[in-house]
């Protein structure tokens, strides 16, 4: 379970997030929409204290993940997976190594057991053929699937997926989608996802939330979400061809 | 932590405020670099490992082998420049003979180390400080964070012993190259023979010539690792950021090491 609590984020001059509270359940597959520049990213980073609010608590569990230090900060990070935006791979490294480095680094398995995890997860991620290339050498979709196959590689709890579909080709958006469904259902990995993609937002999440002025405007199930008079959403569903009340009705998804 | 968010003024601060808040802020930026360094060299042992020694080597090859050509020609005239000024000095007392202690000394007590210095700023602090302020800007430092993987003992440790053990060398080097560009001046300028130049040179460099420069070149190396990798890793705000933090690591190295060279002069003469 992720709560937070009043969380109150000032950056450049303006609270980016403003008295923000919400829980999100274990389990669950909780997507955070909502357009440029009101915080989503920044919501996301406070789970796992890549920021630290100005004032108000986030708490993951029993653990008040926004006060934690040293080794305490560290096993929290440790439940978690993070996708970057951009998918953040050490650029001197292949995309092998990039996804082995948390599992060489982290953890006593042997060789084999790496390479096979490895191996796994690129497959997962339908990049097993790029295992050898240097990030340079691959498209931005690829750097961020291979960002995804780091983030899952040691089996977290939670993982944290920032923009997993933007600047992908529609039919690799819908894999990543089904890889975020897959890993929730059959592994129960708890997902928060930001994302503008209406129809992956609608399609994977349990429950979606759009961020506005630095609150929740609406946190509701796809169906609901998409049938709510709240004018942010229908204004934010509109701009993607998604008229209210109507993607479920025509067997868009679920 | 390493990623950090921008210093900001309050809004309603006034200028009193915000000379004394930035004043603050500069100390703290000191202290937190002060605190990067020494946790860099409490990393040193982790070295031993065989991933870690494989990217220690890499840097080695870096700050070392990469940066020779350009020492190799600086050094070479800063020697040459160096007789040919000075001598033209002593050959109006006919004391040009003398023109190898000359070099050797000056070259051994100042001018290796800080030509070495300076160049590994320019050179090897600047890219430091790019790659690390790219990989900042790109969140590839707060990946690592995200991995529990500690980006002072895997970026910053290695940097530092490379640049602590390549350092001293190349400011040894240094001095042999500007003493080498010293005797050929005196050879063709000053009609100095070769072994009368190497006689002088030997006759007044002392160990302790050596030694000092050496612990002046370790001090710059440290420094300059030190002054990049926190530069690198404070970056904020895109390439504009990471321009920033190039140039400012340039610059607080070239100073720091004047002022540092100094007062290790006054400490041993």
């Amino acid at each position: 379970m992720i709560r937070f609590d009043n969380i109150v984020k000032r950056l450049g001059g303006r609270n980016v997030l403003d008295g923000l509270s919400f829980e999100i359940r274990t389990g669950e597959v909780f997507v955070i929409v909502g357009p440029s520049g009101t915080g989503k990213s920044v919501t996301l980073r406070h789970m796992v204290q890549l920021l630290r609010p100005t004032s108000g608590t986030v708490w993951v569990d029993d653990v008040a993940a926004s006060e934690v230090d040293g080794d305490e900060l560290e096993k929290l990070r440790e439940r978690f997976g993070y996708l970057f935006q951009g998918g953040a791979l050490l650029t001197w490294l292949t995309v092998a190594e990039n996804v082995a480095l948390p599992l060489q680094e982290k953890t006593d398995l042997p060789e084999d057991e790496i390479a096979r995890r490895v191996q796994e997860a690129l497959e997962m991620v339908d990049l097993a053929e790029a295992a050898d290339q240097y990030p340079s050498e691959i498209s931005g979709g690829m750097q961020k699937r291979a960002g995804l196959a780091r983030a899952i590689v040691r089996r977290p709890e939670i993982v944290l997926y920032d923009e997993p579909t933007s600047g992908l080709d529609p039919v690799t958006a819908r894999t990543i989608d089904r890889l975020i469904q897959h890993l929730n259902r059959n592994l129960g990995v708890t997902s928060v996802v930001v994302t503008h993609d209406m129809q992956g937002a609608l399609s994977i999440g349990h429950r979606v939330a759009m961020l506005h002025g630095g609150r929740f405007v609406e946190v509701a199930t796809p169906r609901a979400f998409a049938a709510s008079s709240q004018p942010e959403v229908q204004q934010f569903l509109a701009a993607q061809y998604i008229s209210r009340g109507t993607f479920f009705a025509e067997g868009g998804a679920r | 932590m390493i990623t950090r968010e921008p210093f900001e003024y309050p809004e309603n601060a006034s200028r009193r405020e915000r000379l004394y808040l930035a004043a603050r802020e500069g100390l703290a930026e000191l202290g937190r670099a002060v605190l990067l360094g020494s946790r860099a060299l409490c990393a040193l042992p982790g070295l031993r490992r065989p991933r870690a020694q494989a990217e220690f080597m890499r840097q080695m090859y870096v700050c070392g082998i990469e940066s020779l050509p350009v020492i190799t020609v600086v050094a070479l005239f800063t020697g040459m420049i160096l007789a040919l000024q000075i001598g033209i000095e002593l050959q109006r007392y006919n004391q040009e003979f003398r023109i190898g202690s000359a070099v050797m000394v000056s070259m051994l007590r100042e001018m290796g180390p800080f030509i070495t210095g300076q160049i590994l700023a320019a050179c090897v602090g600047s890219a430091m400080a790019a790659q690390l302020g790219t990989m900042t800007v790109n969140d590839e430092i707060a990946a690592l964070e995200m991995m529990s993987i500690n980006p002072v003992r895997f970026l910053v440790t290695p940097r530092l012993a490379a640049m602590m053990i390549m350092t001293p060398i190349l400011s040894f080097y240094t001095c042999m190259m500007g003493s080498l560009g010293g005797s050929v001046i005196g050879m063709t300028q000053l009609n100095v023979p070769w072994s009368q130049y190497l006689g002088a040179a030997l006759e007044f460099a002392r160990v302790k010539e050596l030694l000092v420069g050496l612990l002046k070149a370790l001090l710059y190396g440290m420094i300059v690792t030190t002054v990049a990798c926190h530069e690198g890793l404070t970056a904020t705000q895109g390439a504009e950021g990471v321009g920033s933090a190039t140039r400012r690591s340039v610059v607080i190295s070239f100073l720091l090491i004047l002022i540092v060279g100094y007062f290790v002069t006054r400490i041993f003469y």
